[in-house]
């Protein structure tokens, strides 16, 4: 990973990193053993398989047991060495950079950010013969853009491959607009509210939303996908009209065909890496389609097929722009990035979290002004009922689920948003 | 018996050979200042769920990382190549970051000076965590399941714990040579109720705080069982009673629950690199600028929060940070005033506060050093005030034990925390649980509003393995102690009702 970090127009952290792991996982009759190390020098492979072998003992077997995926062949890049990011890729963002700092000095604002160029390889093996490699890189470049008093904010953040399609003027120019918007300012009191969310929010909202989509959980009557009376909700209409797809081909969020993982847990098994992953239609036209599913719990509940969870995800939308949803508007609030969404009720979905950098009053059809951040109490399921109109999906960049940079999502206007307090940060 | 001893297996790789050489390297470059960290770092968490052990898994990384400046910028590289050759191969690709972002930097790095030390440090701790058998964490954890399974009050039930061994080395050009070994440990016990003829269930954790500590916190179980013990119950209670009526309460918030209330709205916004922007882009910025500092009446005079890396046991508890600067412990909040911030060496030289209070921390070899939150604690009461004392001070009020959702604004004025229990109190007694709780205020408001300050026979050392900053994202491990405390007329929501 290469990255780069700035503050107040001036470099601040930086950095080349290298990391390697390699996890070895043992099976021993229906029981499983997992080490990973970052040193592993060819003298010392026979006793990092040999701890793995040996944490299987004393263990019970594992609940998720289940026969190793098999296959025949070995993809043609196999041999081909590891993608990395080595320090050159600073030439690919730093100039970038460079333009866009120079540009908000010239132009009185202060910008604080962010940019990385990540590349990465995994290559999955067993001893059943299933041999996998996936090659990937992602950068990402996000920033925030003060006024000299900070008293007024914005952000705007994308993922890319390789920076061509990052344009510091273009990113700079919008931050810029919303500063010019924030000139005026209107407080506003807490209440349920019309909004239109940027993608970066709808985006976040469908992570928070995805979170919950667990098979398992649902069945054991824990979600709030879990029918009252037992089973799932599944097939129920929850989400309005939204549909919420992955689909590891997405041009511009393209991630890893097969599932690999280190460690099991409620969602994903160890004994699943190498299972394929095709799209999958979380929701689709507002109905409750898919919920992750790992082979074991659904061989053992006889129920459904296993679905493997999703590197992206895709809220479909074919509707009309941002700015033609703004012109469109009689009054509404235009929300640009989201922030610290926590669970706060799983029975409902319930999330609180914040807006931040750049909340704006539109009526009829112009931006009016800044107004005040807020505190909301919503659940995605909720709001994503509650999308009245569906604007044209996207490439977006999740703010708060910074982990999870691939992601397609329209802005949304959504009818009643809970806006539960006000929040004076700015 | 205290560990005195640094696992010999961390001892044996070569790190000072290859300090030496990346020392030597880019101090022949050119580097005005340069520090090396190398760490060996093993994480291992087991859960299990229900019945069954769900994983485990042992994670052991090793590598190294070299920080420099040159030509007034900084420039970090790291490697995990422990050979010559890699080691040289890092050390210049540290000068070449600095050199070739140092046209993109206007303001030239200059660091507080700290003596050099060659020092050894290894935290209070008696088990190793990793000499301990698997088998018999993993009995541990089945069978906190089984007891509360077994009580018929619990549909399902969830166990884990984390351990982590940490040892570091660090040298700099100035000549520090510091070797450091830390273990912490968290474990945690949930259980669900689902009342079969309506779906709904609640949840709760065991409120069992984290600890720098070894495996002994658990070998002796008491208190995990004692707890374990009561979650059937209480549960139970919890499923059936009633939904709090939304409004203003005097509350009562035990250390389990107020550690997380401190640490998102005392210990972020002390941060100073957080006052000064450098995370405006991700984590946010303060409230608490410069101008406050000795004049914001942050909370009521009975309050007083220390930073500190020196508490026995605590999670953030060292010899010295990441840019090694000896573990100091200061005032951040004097009788309710901002009185101090958490440094690093080049904010503590930019600002004039002469030498760094010692906040800087990498969670792990590839990381660069950020300024990160210390042990952050409110000091008890001199007097021995208990928890009926408090209790008994409220007339109509909640009582809220262990922590669940928390979330913060940007700038941490606009706060909302859940819990895992709320007890009514009606004219200062407990009056059984109520359900759907969360509390909402304005950091200064809610520290003004603090009206009783247990002593120490409430204080409790609570905490969290995770604090989340910077970017790329790190993580770290932070105690806070604290007593329980009494706020009065704090705005209370009914998440049930938010909801809809």
């Amino acid at each position: 990973m290469v990255n780069v970090r700035w503050a107040h127009n001036t470099v601040t952290t930086n950095g080349v990193a290298d990391e390697v792991s390699l996890s070895v996982l043992s099976i021993v009759g229906h029981r499983v053993g997992v080490v990973t190390r970052t040193r592993f020098p060819a003298d010392r492979l026979e006793l990092i398989v040999r701890e793995s072998e040996a944490a299987c003992a004393h263990r019970p077997a594992a609940p998720d047991y289940m026969p190793l995926l098999e296959d025949e062949g070995v993809p043609a890049d196999w041999d081909a060495p590891a993608a990395t990011a080595e320090v050159d890729a600073f030439d690919a963002f730093a100039p970038k950079v460079e333009r866009l700092l120079k540009q908000a000095r010239a132009g009185g604002v202060r910008t604080f950010g962010y940019a990385e160029a990540c590349a990465s390889t995994v290559w999955l093996a067993t001893s059943s013969g299933l041999r996998r490699r996936h090659a990937d890189a992602i950068g990402r470049v996000s920033v925030t853009a003060k006024t000299p008093d900070l008293a007024r904010s914005s952000w705007a953040g994308q993922s890319t491959g390789d920076f061509s399609d990052v344009d510091p003027a273009h990113l700079l120019d919008r931050l810029e607009q919303r500063l010019a918007w924030g000139a005026r300012y209107t407080a506003l009191q807490a209440g349920h509210y019309e909004v239109i969310l940027e993608p970066s929010c709808t985006a976040d909202l469908a992570v928070a939303a995805q979170a919950f989509m667990v098979r398992r959980d649902a069945d054991e009557g824990r979600s709030p996908f879990s029918a009252p009376h037992g089973g799932t909700c599944i097939g129920e209409r929850l989400f309005g009209r939204i549909s919420i797809a992955s689909d590891p081909e997405e041009p511009g969020i393209a991630t890893a065909p097969f599932q690999v993982c280190g460690t099991s847990d409620e969602a994903v098994s160890v004994f699943d890496n190498g299972m394929p992953v095709l799209r999958t239609e979380w929701v689709h036209e507002g109905t409750l389609r898919s919920l992750v599913t790992p082979r074991y719990w659904a061989h053992k509940t006889g129920q459904g097929v296993p679905v493997p969870g999703a590197g992206n995800l895709i809220v479909a939308g074919d509707g009309p722009t941002l700015e033609r949803m703004i012109a469109d508007t009689g009054r509404a609030l235009l929300v640009t990035s989201l922030w610290y969404i926590r669970t706060v009720d799983p029975q409902t979905a319930l999330v609180t979290g914040l807006t931040r950098d750049g909340v704006f009053l539109v009526e009829d059809g112009q931006v009016r002004g800044a107004v005040n951040n807020f505190r909301w109490n919503m659940s995605p399921v909720t709001a994503f009922a509650q999308a009245i109109e569906i604007g044209r999906s996207q490439l977006a960049l999740p703010r708060v689920h910074d982990d999870f940079p691939r992601a397609k999502a329209p802005p949304l206007r959504i009818e009643r948003f809970h806006m539960s307090s006000v929040s004076e940060a700015s | 018996m205290t560990h005195t001893v640094i696992d010999p297996a961390f001892l044996s790789l070569p790190f000072e050979p290859i300090a030496e050489a990346v020392l030597d390297r880019v101090r022949r470059s050119g580097a005005t200042y340069a520090d090396f960290r190398f760490e060996r770092l093993r994480r291992q968490t087991i859960v299990a769920r229900d019945h069954e052990l769900q994983t485990s898994d042992h994670e052991e990384s090793v590598g190294f990382s070299v920080r420099v400046v040159c030509d007034g910028a900084w420039g970090f590289s790291a490697g995990v190549d422990l050979t010559p050759a890699g080691a040289a191969h890092v050390a210049m690709r540290a000068v070449d970051v600095a050199r070739r972002l140092a046209p993109l930097t206007t303001e030239p790095v200059v660091l507080a000076d700290e003596p050099a030390y060659v020092d050894t440090f290894i935290s209070a701790y008696e088990i190793d965590p990793f000499s301990v058998p698997d088998e018999e964490k993993i009995a541990f954890l089945l069978g906190l399941n089984e007891r509360v399974l077994l009580s018929g009050l619990v549909d399902h039930a969830t166990s884990d714990v984390q351990l982590v061994s940490e040892q570091k080395f660090f040298a700099s050009l100035a000549g520090s040579r510091i070797i450091q070994q830390r273990v912490r440990v968290r474990g945690d016990l949930t259980a669900v109720r689902i009342d079969k003829s309506t779906g709904a269930f609640e949840t709760m954790g065991i409120a069992v705080p984290p600890a720098g500590r070894g495996w002994e916190y658990f070998a002796s179980r008491d208190e995990f069982l004692r707890r374990a013990n009561e979650m059937p119950a209480l549960l139970e209670e919890k499923l059936a009673s009633p939904s709090v009526e939304p409004g203003r309460y005097d509350l009562v918030i035990d250390p389990t629950n107020l550690w997380l209330t401190i640490h998102e709205s005392i210990g972020h916004p002390t941060e100073l690199d957080r006052v000064l922007g450098y995370e405006a882009n991700y984590a946010g910025t303060s409230f608490a600028t410069l101008d406050k500092l000795r004049t914001l009446q942050f909370g009521s005079p009975l309050m007083n929060v220390t930073g500190d890396r020196q508490v026995a046991h605590g999670l953030a508890t060292v010899g010295y940070d990441d840019e090694g600067v000896a573990a100091q412990t200061w005032d951040i909040v004097r009788d309710g005033v901002l009185v101090g911030y958490q440094l690093d060496r080049q904010m503590a030289r930019k600002l004039g506060f002469g030498r760094s209070n010692g906040c800087a921390f990498a969670d792990a070899p590839e990381h660069v050093p950020l300024q990160r939150m210390p042990n952050v604690s409110l000091l008890p009461s001199p007097h021995d005030v208990t928890l009926d004392d408090l209790i008994g001070s409220v007339d109509d009020g909640l009582y809220i034990v262990g922590d669940k959702s928390w979330s913060i604004d940007m700038q941490r004025y606009n706060f909302q925390f859940t819990g895992q229990r709320f007890f009514r109190i009606r004219r200062g007694r407990l009056a059984g649980q109520v359900k759907d709780v969360a509390y909402q205020s304005r950091t200064t408001d809610f520290w003004n509003a603090l009206a009783m300050v247990g002593g120490a026979s409430t204080y409790v050392l609570g905490g969290a393995f995770n604090c989340g900053k910077g970017q790329p994202g790190q993580i770290a491990p932070v105690t806070h102690g604290c007593p329980a405390a009494l706020f009065r007329q704090i705005s209370v929501l009914n998440t049930a009702q938010e909801g809809h």
